[in-house]
């Protein structure tokens, strides 16, 4: 089922949680609501599922008008942070309890409830611990619950607020590749929110960045993080390197440094600012090298197949006053040839970036 | 207060104590021990102990003949009915106010949580005295009353709005912080999933804060049966009418009946003991409850 927000306007207070935000969420997709905290991603969910009222704009399920729609009758399968089991409940009957609190005359009678939840039981894979109580389970499994809970009233839409927000990170992982199967098996139009990139990139089709209350950009994972729309996400996705500079024709001047760029939309003599992800620089240890921006080595971090330099820019080239950092990712032995020391002076020599009018970041 | 409250951090103190480096030296121990213990001793069990020995001074026989009295019987019977109106209709005000206060934002919500206050606040005898103003002859509404012939004030109506007045807060307040710590969350999914507002209150809310209600409503009803001062204003001491126990007690002592004074003030106790043990059982299966949680 698709569903439509069109411009969603939230206020609490004087603080703008959504700002005219209008979006699509295709029949059968994984979307992931990605963003910093405060950015508003969590209100839309709600707002989607009916839980926070929109004070204009409007919701649409399946191409009907839900605004007015009671929580209720919406639909809507919603998978909370803290999974909200029923504390006083077994596994079992928090699962059935959306089917036993149906009007009499749409109720199935007692077996077939417990005939549906022990299918849902057996699709998240917790039907040996139909009879515990939630508070006998560990995160993952609550979770899990949680998620049968939500899909027993046979959701038109599912949502998931944060869902493996409080897990340790090697469970996290695991459920992950565990919701993307589930997804792919049930092919029921979901929602996620997350903080974090890489769960939104590892298990959605579609990613939604957001900031402050607005869309930065709409797209498949490869999508936003190759080619990312705005500063902030590429800020957001994924470790980057920033470099201020001015334009001067096809070249971008930092300091007395020159890097070449692609970018035609930038005004000659325009302020801006170029980004470079850590794999995309090389380290020139010449020093008299023509192009590329000085640093000097601070840390070489050798664990791992790739290893990772930490560098400084010169003190005279700070940046608004603060010195700027680089962070430099190559494999092992590239790195072993240029036998780079702590206090080194080399040159930075991106192989792309790309620039952004300086106003816009 | 709360009944949750009053467990945790119990077990610490024997983890302090069988740590020599967190231990106490004996003579800081002991002295504390004997200062509580003295003190407990003197001011709780020794009154305790008086009221039932000064009961049964004059035998069993007196004990019985002053507790079937008519007129005692008559006070046991207006406590009751006082007690058997008070307590439920605390009951609805105060899980109605505790679930307006813990899970709803609205203006003027600080004015209503000082106000459920109120009540421990002001001296009962000011709590009596206000119904007197409004109610009484001269009061408010005296004169219409009055001439529709409806009696509040030195009659049973006036006895249950003061004891209604006074043990007003008991539920609202162990309610209230019980209900915001298990926040909205279990609520709305019961929403989300179908459930109508009563349905969640009954398969969701009420489940949830069972024994937190209860405690409340226990102390509520160890408090109705037992107030004494905002009831005096207002009932008249009309033997056999609107004379509760407390009165009752005040009454026989008054009148040097020492040994039937004390014959029902023991029913008293034994109410308030009564009420200590189902509290510490409630008590107990919150813990109970907790340690599984954990």
């Amino acid at each position: 089922m698709s569903i439509q927000v069109k411009e969603i306007h939230k206020q609490f207070g004087e603080f703008v949680a959504l700002d005219q935000v209008s979006l699509d969420f295709p029949t059968g997709a994984l979307t992931a609501l990605l963003g910093p905290s405060g950015c508003g991603k969590t209100t839309l969910l709600r707002v989607i599922a009916g839980l926070e009222t929109a004070d204009s704009g409007r919701v649409i399920l399946e191409g009907e008008d839900a605004s007015d729609t009671h929580v209720r009758q919406r639909r809507v399968g919603f998978v909370f942070q803290h999974y909200a089991l029923f504390r006083h409940m077994t596994v079992l009957e928090n699962v059935a309890f959306g089917l036993r609190v149906k009007p009499r005359r749409e109720r199935s009678d007692d077996a077939e409830i417990r005939r549906r939840v022990h299918r849902l039981l057996d699709l998240v894979q917790l039907d040996a611990l139909a009879e515990r109580f939630p508070s006998q389970l560990s995160g993952g499994q609550r979770q899990r619950v949680a998620l049968a809970r939500a899909l027993a009233v046979e959701p038109r839409v599912l949502l998931l607020d944060e869902p493996f927000g409080a897990l340790d990170a090697q469970v996290r992982k695991e459920l992950r590749r565990w919701l993307r199967r589930l997804h792919d098996e049930l092919q029921v139009t979901s929602i996620f929110v997350t903080h974090d990139q890489e769960e939104a990139l590892e298990v959605a089709d579609r990613v939604v960045l957001m900031n402050r209350g607005r869309v930065e950009q709409v797209d498949t994972p490869t999508e936003v993080y190759e080619r990312p729309a705005t500063p902030f996400v590429y800020g957001f996705l994924g470790a980057v390197n920033v470099f201020h500079g001015r334009i001067e024709g096809p070249h971008l001047r930092v300091g007395e440094a020159t890097l070449p760029h692609e970018q035609t939309q930038v005004i000659h003599g325009a302020e801006a600012v170029a980004f470079s992800r850590p794999h995309e620089l090389r380290i020139v240890t010449d020093p008299d090298t023509p192009h590329g921006v000085a640093a000097v080595v601070e840390r070489v971090l050798t664990f791992g197949a790739d290893v990772r330099v930490e560098l400084d820019s010169l003190p005279g080239a700070a940046v608004r006053g603060e010195p700027a950092h680089y962070e430099v990712v190559m494999p092992r032995a590239q790195v072993d040839a240029l036998a780079l020391t702590r206090g080194q002076l080399v040159r930075l020599v991106p192989s792309q970036i790309r620039v952004f009018p300086s106003q816009a970041a | 207060m709360t009944a949750v409250g009053a467990v945790y951090g119990r077990g610490d103190a024997r983890r302090y104590e069988a740590n020599p480096a967190t231990r106490e030296t004996d003579w800081v121990k002991w002295l504390i021990l004997t200062a509580a213990l003295t003190f407990f001793l003197l001011f709780l069990l020794m009154p305790l102990i008086a009221v039932f020995t000064e009961a049964l001074r004059k035998g069993w026989l007196t004990y019985l003949t002053a507790i079937t009295d008519p007129d005692a019987l008559a006070s046991v019977r207006l406590t009751l009915l006082v007690a058997a109106i008070s307590v439920p209709v605390n009951l609805v005000f105060g899980v109605a106010a505790a679930w307006a206060i813990a899970k709803f934002e609205f203006r003027g919500k600080r004015f209503l949580t000082t106000l459920i206050d109120l009540p421990f606040s002001v001296s009962p005898v000011i709590a009596g005295l206000i119904f007197v103003l409004l109610f009484g002859a001269h009061g408010w509404f005296g004169a219409w009353l009055f001439e529709n012939d409806i009696k509040i004030i030195f009659a049973v109506p006036g006895i249950v709005l003061a004891t209604v007045f006074v043990t007003f807060p008991f539920v609202a307040r162990e309610l209230i912080p019980l209900m915001e710590a298990q926040g909205r969350e279990e609520e709305e999914a019961a929403v989300v999933l179908g459930a109508s507002g009563f349905q969640t209150f009954w398969r969701v809310t009420l489940p949830n804060i069972k024994w937190g209600l209860l405690y409340g409503v226990i102390l509520c009803n160890a408090r109705a049966m037992g107030e004494f001062g905002a009831v005096s204003v207002v009932s008249g001491h009309i033997r056999g009418q609107t004379n509760t126990m407390p009165l009752h007690v005040e009454i026989l002592y008054n009148e040097y009946n020492f040994a039937a004074a004390f014959a029902v003030a023991s029913l008293l106790a034994l109410l308030a003991l009564v009420t200590l043990g189902l509290k510490t059982f409630i008590e107990w299966k919150v813990e109970r409850g907790l340690r599984d949680t954990v």
